[in-house]
């Protein structure tokens, strides 16, 4: 077990010149002994050549690893002790399952009656007990997948235990078990475990520290709430949550701020945002709420659809005064919920309200 | 009720006649020579299994027959695990990728007789730059003398010329396993020799198991550069199965016991290719994979 401080780039050409042939920009980035964390983002964001700099398959192309305190940026993943869990299963064909999750503990020489018992262990964990004699070749994809984890678990000792979507090809119903047990081994070894994923779910469920990668860049790193109500970055406002955060484009001028043709006073904790021109404001569905007409802080809008997503509805409005601007508001079902064509009032600024100023945040609005 | 189309019998009718032309036929004529005694191109006697049974105890077809399992067996030895071996230690990316593939497979292109021809020169004690070197080196070494000789010279002959065929079949099936299992096996701690024997050599099976049998059938079936080389000589020690069978059916025009024996040797290739196919598929399911 280990600290795991990054301060790295990684381009796979040679002389990268734009951020474009960096697969990951400069960062720097520390993993805490013990901690789970996610790597979040959409594909071809960065996160598994981040991770696969972790584990030592990649060699940063500039910068350092350290594992608490110690350089490891030249060594093998052998040597940091890493154990990776891969989004494919990959089993060794000839073995018994038993075999598969005896190998790494075998390459390393671990004494045989450790090894029966440490293999026993993650073979009840994962519910693999009954088949640890079948040969692991003839398996489904998803006993394949969950002898892959076993073999990521297996040793103690580990640096850190990295997975790398493990789940992909999990039905949905294990995945969720799957998740589970992986947070119940956390809790129960310790282990440092860094978990890639593009599903926001699995990302926020399992992970107590999540970081959020865009196209090589990490944009924020925080628990789910910091993420939810204070997104560092449009793209987490964006790309976190379901819908994402509703951005309307506004300009600050003193203390007053104009939204789609209608003026509205900056509150006062959003100081910052006050001589900064065009910005960005940001509020998530969730906090948007029907506010009477002329209220403070609302804007006129027509409702162009009212969809019932079981536990909630789903508004979509279009703001007057503006060609593009759409905004998604989400509904508890005892409201009366407006229907398509309706007018309507909306409440955005508020508590939860966050101004962006280049994509970054600014400032929040006060209560 | 499901009414039965016979109409699909049609689509297949061109397969048919194209099989007929090409394999059944010729093996129906072969058939029909096996079963008399033809005595002149008019004169024919229907003598039933009579060629089978002379055939099989005749004492230099079981002398060829032996030396034909050795030599295949000996081909088989040496040419799969160098073969193995080749490709392990040639480079899979950049232009030496390109260089060595072109290298490796300049023997595969060389027609047989020219292959018999150049080793007939290269093993030359005169002129021939091995049997020089060995003249040199004060072996006694002569391929139209010594049966041993030119036993070997005729394996080295099939190794030279057909290991790259090996080696080009495993080289593609070693391309085809994803980086992931090497990244796992680094992340295992897993040894070069573990790598190789769990994941190189399982992940092989398939383009071994193509590799065995067409090694084993062609060299089954050897004629040319033996022909060519040793002309099967010194006395019979590398008449081969297929040089035999040439002798007798067209050197002394002993069609029907030519026949009878072009069937069992047609039998024996079959029932080696049958028995070598289930082993391979079995041995790899079971613990270790074939060599």
């Amino acid at each position: 077990m280990a600290r795991i401080d990054l301060d790295l780039a990684h381009a796979y050409r040679p002389n990268p010149v734009k951020d474009d042939d960096y697969a990951l920009l400069p960062l720097t980035m520390s993993f805490a002994d013990g901690g789970a964390y996610a790597l979040l983002g959409p594909s071809g964001c960065g996160k598994t050549t981040l991770l696969n700099i972790v584990s030592g398959l990649v060699k940063p192309s500039q910068g350092t690893v350290t594992f608490d305190g110690v350089d490891v940026t030249a060594r093998t993943p052998q040597q940091r002790n890493i154990a990776q869990v891969f989004q494919f299963p990959v089993i060794y064909d000839t073995m018994t399952v038993a075999e598969n999750l005896a190998f790494p503990l075998r390459n390393r020489g671990v004494p045989a009656d450790r090894i029966a018992k440490r293999v026993g262990q993650i073979a009840e964990m994962l519910e693999l007990s009954g088949q640890l004699n079948t040969r692991a070749a003839g398996l489904a994809a998803d006993a394949k997948q969950k002898i892959s984890l076993g073999r990521g678990l297996v040793r103690e000792d580990v640096s850190a235990v990295l997975f790398d979507e493990p789940l992909t090809v999990i039905d949905p119903h294990l995945k969720w078990q799957l998740r589970r047990k992986l947070k119940q081994i956390h809790q129960e070894l310790k282990l440092t475990l860094i978990y890639v994923t593009h599903d926001q779910v699995e990302a926020l469920t399992f992970a107590e520290q999540v970081v959020v990668m865009t196209r090589g860049r990490a944009v924020q790193i925080g628990s789910a709430s910091e993420l939810f109500d204070r997104p560092q970055h449009t793209f987490v406002g964006h790309f976190i949550g379901s819908p994402g955060m509703n951005f309307l484009p506004a300009n600050a001028n003193g203390d007053a701020i104009e939204i789609a043709g209608r003026s509205m006073t900056l509150p006062t904790a959003a100081a910052g945002a006050r001589a900064l021109g065009d910005l960005t404001l940001g509020v998530r569905p969730e906090y948007v709420t029907l506010a009477p007409a002329d209220a403070a802080g609302a804007l006129p809008a027509v409702v162009t659809q009212a969809q019932d997503i079981g536990t909630y509805w789903l508004l979509t409005a279009r703001v007057a005064g503006s060609d593009d601007s759409l905004v998604r508001v989400r509904l508890a079902p005892q409201h009366a919920v407006p229907q398509a064509g309706d007018a309507v009032w909306l409440q955005v600024m508020g508590a939860h309200t966050c101004f962006y100023k280049d994509q970054m945040l600014v400032a929040e609005a006060a209560p | 009720m499901k009414t039965v189309n016979q109409k699909a019998w049609l689509l297949i009718l061109p397969v048919v006649i194209c099989v007929a032309f090409s394999a059944i036929l010729p093996l129906m004529t072969v058939v029909n020579y096996s079963v008399q005694d033809i005595i002149s191109p008019e004169r024919r006697v229907f003598v039933g299994i009579e060629w089978f049974k002379s055939v099989m105890r005749d004492d230099d077809l079981q002398g060829a027959l032996l030396r034909q399992m050795g030599f295949s067996l000996s081909v088989l030895l040496v040419e799969i695990p160098l073969g193995i071996a080749l490709a392990l230690s040639m480079p899979a990316k950049g232009w030496h990728a390109s260089a060595v593939l072109v290298l490796v497979a300049i023997s595969l292109l060389i027609p047989w007789n020219v292959v018999g021809t150049i080793w007939q020169i290269y093993g030359r004690t005169d002129i021939g730059l091995f049997g020089a070197a060995l003249a040199r080196l004060g072996i006694d070494y002569s391929y139209t003398g010594n049966a041993r000789d030119a036993w070997f010279t005729v394996l080295l002959m099939d190794v030279w010329h057909w290991t790259p065929l090996v080696a080009l079949l495993c080289y593609a099936g070693l391309r085809a396993i994803p980086d992931a299992y090497y990244q796992a096996a680094s992340i295992d701690g897993a040894s070069k020799l573990a790598v190789f024997r769990f994941i190189q050599l399982p992940k092989l099976r398939g383009v071994l198991m193509i590799a065995v049998l067409l090694r084993f059938m062609d060299s089954f079936m050897i004629y040319t550069e033996p022909f060519v080389l040793t002309g099967g000589g010194p006395g019979n020690a590398t008449t081969f199965l297929s040089q035999y069978l040439t002798q007798k059916a067209v050197g002394q025009f002993d069609l029907g016991p030519a026949a009878a024996f072009s069937l069992i040797y047609f039998l024996i290739i079959l029932l080696l290719c049958f028995v070598l196919y289930n082993w391979m598929q079995r041995v790899g399911t079971t613990e270790k994979v074939p060599e």
